[in-house]
This record gives structure tokens, C-alpha cells and sequence, in this order.
């Protein structure tokens, strides 16, 4: 009998919306398809199937509001929803459109805002560009300067390691005014795809599901979301979202992992005996569990403090992106090793496993900075409680 | 997950904090001296957890879930569940007492006839203390093969042989002891679940010394030592399902308590204070540190919210046993390390007069009592992965014919 994790903290609608995910994935993109895609072109993009995940099943715009076109869900519906995307590799942009793009443009706010989102709702799918080739995913760390011309905004540069690109109708990329350092002066604006002076590089990506490419600017055509000076507080509050939320993306995919890990370990006959009652693997399969079970509390926990607005968001978005990120490549790392040869099989899936596990632990930032992010946080927060 | 009071729990919540705030002090954040592990230091600190046991048994605190018929107030996991937190705000000696009774009390009420249940209210009281006599040298992780002897003689049974490790031996009032009644049957068939008085001839403890330098446990040698037939629980021959269910109950004790002193955040104070939170690598350590703290709150959060909702709890205790036990090692040496060349030192010459010296070698504490750390990954790949279990060679001979260390 294959291995069925129960959920926690899920209500019986919210179990039911799992299900109904679970089976829309299996039949509409099974491992087959998500190959199919990945040996097609260098995409990683399957447009049929975003059509109707984002049309009929109304994922890209769940935690988008009723009246902007959404369904009005939060972001744990959101997070159920990519969890489902992690656990069958589905090659939709739902984490760049509805939780990078969705959340940061939500978060900065400013009259366009509205109508952008209701776009991300329709299915014109995003994505947020600000990383720069110094690989820094701290915002501040931008140094794309917009260019005015009377009332015009043009961006001139390159912006790397963007996910959902080749899928993206619109870019929300952060750039500041001239001159300006760190928070102050940042800024998001949009660019359409199809705009003159945009063009999509396809990288080489090590996580062949999810590949990323690189967006050059020369003199795009940019338009200011939010208002000036004011975004640097919104980019910082749906950053830390997407962080969480990308943490229950990849439980999901840890998920798969422990399963197949424990099912092969239970089938697997050598010596005749199954090789899950050798101490060796079994113990490497109480490890998976162990993993899982502190990264799924981790996620559940940070998605809860942002869909709820906790002040303690930041902290704990940290929290949970510095556990699970190193959390999900040991158990990428061991749950292929359990499965022997064939787990070192280009045709067996536990490689694509292991390549989104690395991929997503440096993805918003890898363990360390998030660590040194929480040390500042806690000493902060002592500091203020001191003065008090 | 988190979730508020509901009105009539913060109304009780008040109710214990005023108890606590009335009967207790405040926790400080600095050790004032060193620990001390003398004999005689041992010996007030056991004074003093009976003291608080019988001051929380007088405020009627001292067993929330128990019935009152027992001592116990009657009340619901959700209220106990509101003492341990309030109570961990404040310096109370806590620990021994409040972990035996947790694990001989609900076997008494489950498996213990009318006149076993009568123990329960001294033992609420604090006083009489009870010490888990299970262990043997040659019966640790494999508990069904005890090799210490009981026979019936009229209508006593008379115990001889040696148990180990037995904490806190030499101060306790009555034991809780697993025996070998019959050696010709399989080892889980022929064992007996007794409570015997430590106070009697024959009963001899000899403390032992740990690396922590102090006599957590001891040797317990068992010469004709005599108890009534009736109390025997569950009858002769049938204590394995006794001994199982005090061992569940062992764990359900296990990771609830935080020492203040011995936090992540304790460590960011101290880094903070040395200027060494400006080394990038400090920084990544204690970060890691501090997530892995809130990581096993939120497990004992979920824990929590299960027993909330009256609900069997959803993570595997093993699971927290295993974390609590690792990662609070291993924050201990990280906080060595961030003492540097100090970190060599110990008790009044250390920083922070040496509790985290005192915290790294606490480890086979939890690492290795109440089940080693691979006897609980055993049990989470069966129990919770139900893997096959290893092929066994002992579960169908007689007791007296099975294979042995020695
Ligand atoms: C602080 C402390 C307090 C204690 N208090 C009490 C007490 O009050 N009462 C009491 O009765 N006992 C007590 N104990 C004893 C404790 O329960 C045993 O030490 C423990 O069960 C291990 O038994 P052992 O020491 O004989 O080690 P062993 O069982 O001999 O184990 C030695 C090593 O072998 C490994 N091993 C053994 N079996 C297996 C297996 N099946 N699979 C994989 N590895 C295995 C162990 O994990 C360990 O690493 C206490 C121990 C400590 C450290």
C-alpha cells in the first residue's frame, strides 16, 4: 500500500480543493507531459495547460479579490495550490505570476495596480525582474536606474535569473531613480512583453522544469506602479510572501520525494527481504520524514503569519526559507540514493526532484542569507524591546 | 495553528499566571552562580521540587487532567497545556517528579487495580516519589529481555537481581519495576510490571556519576526484596502492555519546556553584547540557530492544536524527541564556539558562568535516556512509515534459551 501522508491544518473545503488539484495535475500533467515540455524548447512553459488551470480551474488569480476578476481565496489556498505545482512539476508560471508578480504588485498598491491584477487574474501571466548579475536578491541591491523623457519612463539593463519568463505577457521590474541608493528611490514598473527593446535570453538551467532566462532592456517602455518613493515597503512585504509561499511550493515537491523514497524502500526486494527493513535505509527514510515534517510546519506557519499579516511575517518567512531549502536537498539527495541505480537514471524523475530541491533553495535567497537575515531581525527586535 | 484564548481560557490562563505570580518567582535571564552538582546541592534542589510539588498540590495544580477522586483537578489537556506555559515563565523546580508521575500516574488509572489507584494522591503530593526501575545491564534499548527474577511466595513476590541508570534512585520513596516472571516462555510473555518500596532491606543504591558530574542515576541492587502479590499490575505475566504504556507516556514529556538561558535568542544577546554579530558566519550560525528553535515550536504548536481538537497528535512524537535532542546539542556547541578560546573553560570561569558547557554535555540525557536516538528513528520508519520491520530471532524461543552480551 503506497504511503499517504495526511495533511495538517487544512480544513475539509481546503482538503477537498487539495484533492481536486491533486487529480486536475495527474491527469493534465503527468510526469510524461512535464518531460515533454522540458525536452520541447527551452520554455519550460506549457500553454494549454496554463489556459486551463488559469481559465477553468481560476488559479492565477485565487488570492486576487472577486471584483478584480479573482476568487477571492487567500494565500493558503494559494500555497495549496503551488504545493500541488512542486509536487507534479507542472510547467505553469503560478509562483512567478500569482506569487511574485501577484504579490508584489498587491503589496505596492497605486491606482494601476487594480487592473494589473485583474490581467494576472485572467491568466496573462507575469512575472517580477530585479536581480542583477551580482546575484544579490536583496532589492536594495538594484542599480537599474530609470531614464525620464517628459512623461516617459525607459529602462535600460539586464535582469537575471527571471522565472516564467518565456510564459510572461508583462514584467514588473525594480529599478530606482537616478542616483538614489537602497530603499529610498526604489521603484516597480511594468513593461509589456511584446513592448519594443525587450528580449528574452533562455538560460542553460540547471532545474530543467523550471528554466530561467535573462530579460534585456534597451529603452523599454516602463510605466510606475505605486507612487514614487513609496514602493520600497510593498516590494519588501510581497517579497517576503512570495518567500513563504514559495517554501509551500516546495514542500510539495518534498513530499513526492519522501513518498517515492518510502514506497520504493517498502517494494524493493534484496537479499530477499525489502530493503526498508535494512537499519541503513530506514533510518535514511525516518531522516525524510524528520525533514518534511519541520519544513511543512515551517511553510505552513509563514504563509499563515503573511496571509494574516502578522508582524512577524519577515521573521518568519526567513525562518521557514532558511529550514527548507537545505531541508529539501537532503532529501532530494537521500531519497535518490534509497532508489539505487535507477535513482541515478536520467530516465527515473528523482533527478528532476533533486534539480528543482537546489534550484528553490537559492531561489529569494539561500539558507545563509536568510540566516543572517533572522540574526539581524532577533537582535533588532531585542534592541527595541530593551529601549522599551 | 495559533489560535487565541477563547474567553473562558484566558480567563484561566489569568487564574494561573495570579497563582504563579503569588507562589513563585520569575525566571531571571543570567545564572547567578554556576550549577552545582555536589551531593548536597542535589539533595536541596530534590527538597525543593518536593516543596513545589506540594505547594502546586495545595493550590490545586498539580495533576489539570487527573480526576479529583485522585488529587487531580479535573480539568482538560487545554488547561494543562496553559499551566506548562505559564508555569515555564518562572523558576520552579520542576523535572523529576512532574516526569515520573506523568508516566507511573496514567498507567495506574489505566492498567492499576482499586488499591493501586490509592498511590496516586501522595504521589501528587510529592510525597512519595516514584523511580522507574525498567532498565538492566543487560536490557537497555531491548527492555523484554530484564533478566531480574520474581517469585511468588505465598501472597508476596520476592525480587532479585540488578537494575540501572535508574534516576534519581536514591532519593525516591517507591519504584515502578519490570520483572522476569517466567523464563521459559518468550521473552515478552514472562515479564511482570510491580511497585515495590524502595525503603526496605535489601533494596541497595549506589549512585553513578555522569560526565556532567552529577548522579543523574544509579545502580539499584535487588537482594529478596519482598512486595505484596497485589501489587502487581495487570497481573503476573502480563506487564509488557503496562511497560509499553509508561514508555509512550515517557515520550509524551519529552521538548515542552524552554530554559531561557539556553535560547538561540540568548546566544544573538550575548554575540550582540561581544560585537561578534557583525561576523557574517556568527551571524549564519545563530540564524540557523534561532530558526530551528521556532521550527520545533511550531511542531509542538501542532501537537497542541491536536490535542485541541481532542485529535490523536499529527506528528509523530519521535519526530520532536529526535530534534529537541539534535538541534539542542548542536546549539550548544555553536554557543561554545562563539565563545572562542573561553569555550575551553567551564563553571564560574566560563562565560555565562558555564551553562552551555553544562548544556554540551548534557546530551546523552535526551539522546540516549527515555530511547536512543536509533531506537526512535526505528520506530518512526515502522510506526509512522510502517516499513518491515528487521528479521527477529527472539520473539518465539523461551527467554532462557535467546542469545546474550555476556
Ligand atoms: C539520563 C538517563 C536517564 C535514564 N533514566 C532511566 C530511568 O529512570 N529508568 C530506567 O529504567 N532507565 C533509565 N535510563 C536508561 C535508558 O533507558 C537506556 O540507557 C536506554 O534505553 C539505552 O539502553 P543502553 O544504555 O543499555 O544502551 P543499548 O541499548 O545497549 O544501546 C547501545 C547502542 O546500541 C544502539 N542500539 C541498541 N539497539 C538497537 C537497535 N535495535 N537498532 C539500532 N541501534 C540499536 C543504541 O541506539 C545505542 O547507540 C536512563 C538513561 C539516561 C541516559
Amino acid at each position: 500500500m503506497p504511503l499517504e501522508i495526511q495533511e495538517f491544518n487544512l480544513s475539509e473545503e481546503r482538503l477537498e480543493f487539495r484533492d481536486t488539484l491533486r487529480r486536475f495535475f495527474e491527469e493534465s500533467s503527468p510526469i510524461t507531459e512535464v518531460r515533454r515540455v522540458m525536452e520541447g524548447d527551452s520554455t519550460g512553459f506549457a500553454p494549454d495547460l496554463w489556459k486551463v488551470a488559469s481559465e477553468e480551474l481560476g488559479l492565477a488569480g485565487i488570492a486576487i479579490s472577486e471584483d478584480l476578476g479573482g476568487q477571492g481565496f487567500g494565500l493558503k489556498e494559494l500555497s495549496i495550490a503551488l504545493g500541488e505545482v512542486g509536487r507534479s512539476l507542472a510547467p505553469i508560471p503560478l509562483f512567478a505570476s500569482a506569487a511574485l508578480a501577484g504579490r508584489v504588485v498587491a503589496a505596492v498598491g497605486g491606482e494601476d495596480a487594480d487592473a494589473f491584477l485583474r490581467s494576472i487574474a485572467e491568466g496573462e501571466a507575469a512575472t517580477l525582474a530585479w536581480v542583477e548579475a551580482h546575484g544579490d536578491w536583496d532589492p536594495a541591491a538594484v542599480r537599474m536606474e530609470i531614464a525620464e523623457q517628459g512623461a516617459e519612463i525607459r529602462l535600460t539593463g539586464e535582469k537575471q535569473f527571471v522565472v516564467g519568463a518565456h510564459a510572461a505577457r508583462r514584467f514588473f521590474v525594480i529599478a530606482r531613480e537616478p542616483g538614489s541608493h537602497c530603499d529610498e528611490g526604489m521603484g516597480l514598473f511594468s513593461v509589456e512583453a511584446n513592448a519594443e527593446g525587450v528580449a528574452i535570453d533562455a538560460k542553460e538551467s540547471f532545474d530543467l522544469t523550471q528554466p530561467l532566462a535573462t530579460l534585456r532592456l534597451d529603452g523599454a517602455l516602463a510605466k510606475r506602479v505605486g507612487h514614487q518613493g513609496e514602493a520600497a515597503p510593498g516590494i519588501r512585504i510581497g517579497l517576503d510572501e512570495a518567500t513563504a509561499l514559495l517554501t509551500a511550493e516546495m514542500v510539495g515537491g518534498m513530499q513526492k520525494v519522501l513518498e517515492t523514497a518510502v514506497d520504493y524502500a517498502a517494494e524493493r526486494h534484496q537479499f530477499s527481504r525489502p530493503i526498508g527493513s535494512f537499519q541503513a535505509i530506514k533510518h535514511k527514510c525516518a531522516d525524510l520524514l524528520i525533514d518534511f515534517e519541520g519544513s511543512r510546519t515551517a511553510a505552513d506557519a509563514a504563509v499563515m503569519a503573511s496571509a494574516e499579516g502578522d508582524p512577524e511575517r519577515s521573521l518568519l518567512a526567513s525562518v521557514a526559507k532558511s529550514h527548507v531549502g537545505p531541508a529539501g536537498l537532503r532529501m532530494a539527495t537521500e531519497s535518490g540514493q534509497i532508489q539505487g541505480g535507477v535513482g541515478y537514471t536520467w530516465e527515473y524523475d528523482a533527478h528532476l526532484y533533486y534539480r528543482r530541491a537546489l534550484a528553490s533553495a537559492v531561489m529569494l535567497g539561500d539558507e545563509t542569507m536568510h540566516q543572517e537575515r533572522l540574526a539581524r531581525l532577533v537582535a533588532s527586535r531585542r534592541l527595541e524591546g530593551a529601549a522599551q | 495553528m495559533r489560535r487565541e484564548d477563547t474567553p473562558e481560557e484566558a480567563a484561566f490562563r489569568q487564574e494561573v499566571r495570579s497563582w504563579l505570580e503569588a507562589n513563585a518567582e520569575l525566571r531571571s535571564e543570567q545564572l547567578a552562580a554556576p550549577l552545582d552538582h555536589s551531593p548536597e546541592a542535589e539533595a536541596r534542589a530534590w527538597e525543593a521540587m518536593k516543596v513545589w510539588q506540594r505547594t502546586k498540590y495545595e493550590g490545586g495544580w498539580a495533576a489539570i487532567t487527573w480526576p479529583e477522586a485522585y488529587g487531580g483537578r479535573g480539568g482538560t489537556p487545554i488547561q494543562q497545556m496553559i499551566f506548562n506555559e505559564e508555569q515555564s515563565n518562572f523558576d520552579v523546580p520542576i523535572g523529576f517528579i512532574a516526569a515520573s508521575l506523568g508516566m507511573i500516574g496514567p498507567a495506574l488509572m489505566r492498567y492499576g487495580s482499586e488499591d493501586q489507584k490509592k498511590y496516586l494522591p501522595a504521589m501528587l503530593r510529592g510525597d512519595e516519589v516514584w523511580c522507574q526501575l525498567f532498565s538492566e545491564p543487560e536490557a537497555g534499548s531491548d527492555l523484554a529481555a530484564v533478566r531480574t527474577r520474581g517469585h511468588v511466595e505465598g501472597d508476596e513476590l520476592v525480587i532479585n537481581g540488578q537494575k540501572v541508570w535508574t534516576t534519581s534512585a536514591n532519593f525516591a520513596d517507591k519504584g515502578f519495576i519490570v520483572l522476569r516472571t517466567n523464563p521459559d516462555v518468550p521473552k515478552h510473555d514472562g515479564i511482570s510490571f510491580a511497585l515495590i518500596d524502595m525503603n526496605q532491606p535489601g533494596v541497595e543504591v549506589r549512585p553513578l556519576v555522569t560526565m556532567r558530574g552529577d548522579r543523574h542515576f544509579n545502580e539499584v541492587f535487588l537482594t529478596d526484596v519482598r512486595t505484596p502479590l497485589d501489587h502487581v499490575v495487570n497481573g503476573i505475566d502480563c506487564g509488557w502492555p503496562v511497560t509499553t504504556f509508561t514508555l509512550m507516556n515517557e515520550g509524551a514529556f519529552i521538548g515542552m519546556t524552554v530554559n531561557s538561558l539556553t535560547t538561540a535568542t540568548a546566544m544573538i544577546d550575548s554575540a550582540r553584547e561581544t560585537g561578534r554579530l557583525e561576523e557574517g558566519v556568527v551571524r549564519q550560525r545563530l540564524g540557523e540557530a534561532y530558526a530551528r528553535e521556532r521550527v520545533l515550536k511550531q511542531l509542538q504548536d501542532r501537537i497542541k492544536a491536536s490535542l485541541l481538537d481532542g485529535r490523536a497528535p499529527d506528528v509523530d512524537g519521535s519526530v520532536l524527541k529526535i530534534l529537541t535532542s539534535e538541534w539542542g546539542h548542536e546549539r550548544a556547541v555553536t554557543a561554545t564556539w562563539l565563545q572562542g578560546a573561553a569555550g575551553m573553560l567551564t563553571g564560574a570561569d566560563a562565560p555565562g558562568m558555564g551553562v552551555w558547557q553544562d548544556q554540551v554535555l548534557a546530551r546523552g540525557s535526551m539522546a540516549v535516556g527515555g530511547g536512543t536516538l536509533e531506537v526512535h528513528r526505528n520506530g518512526l520508519g515502522e510506526r509512522a512509515l510502517r516499513l518491515p520491520k528487521e528479521p527477529r530471532f527472539d520473539r518465539d524461543k523461551p527467554f532462557k534459551d535467546l542469545k546474550t552480551s555476556g
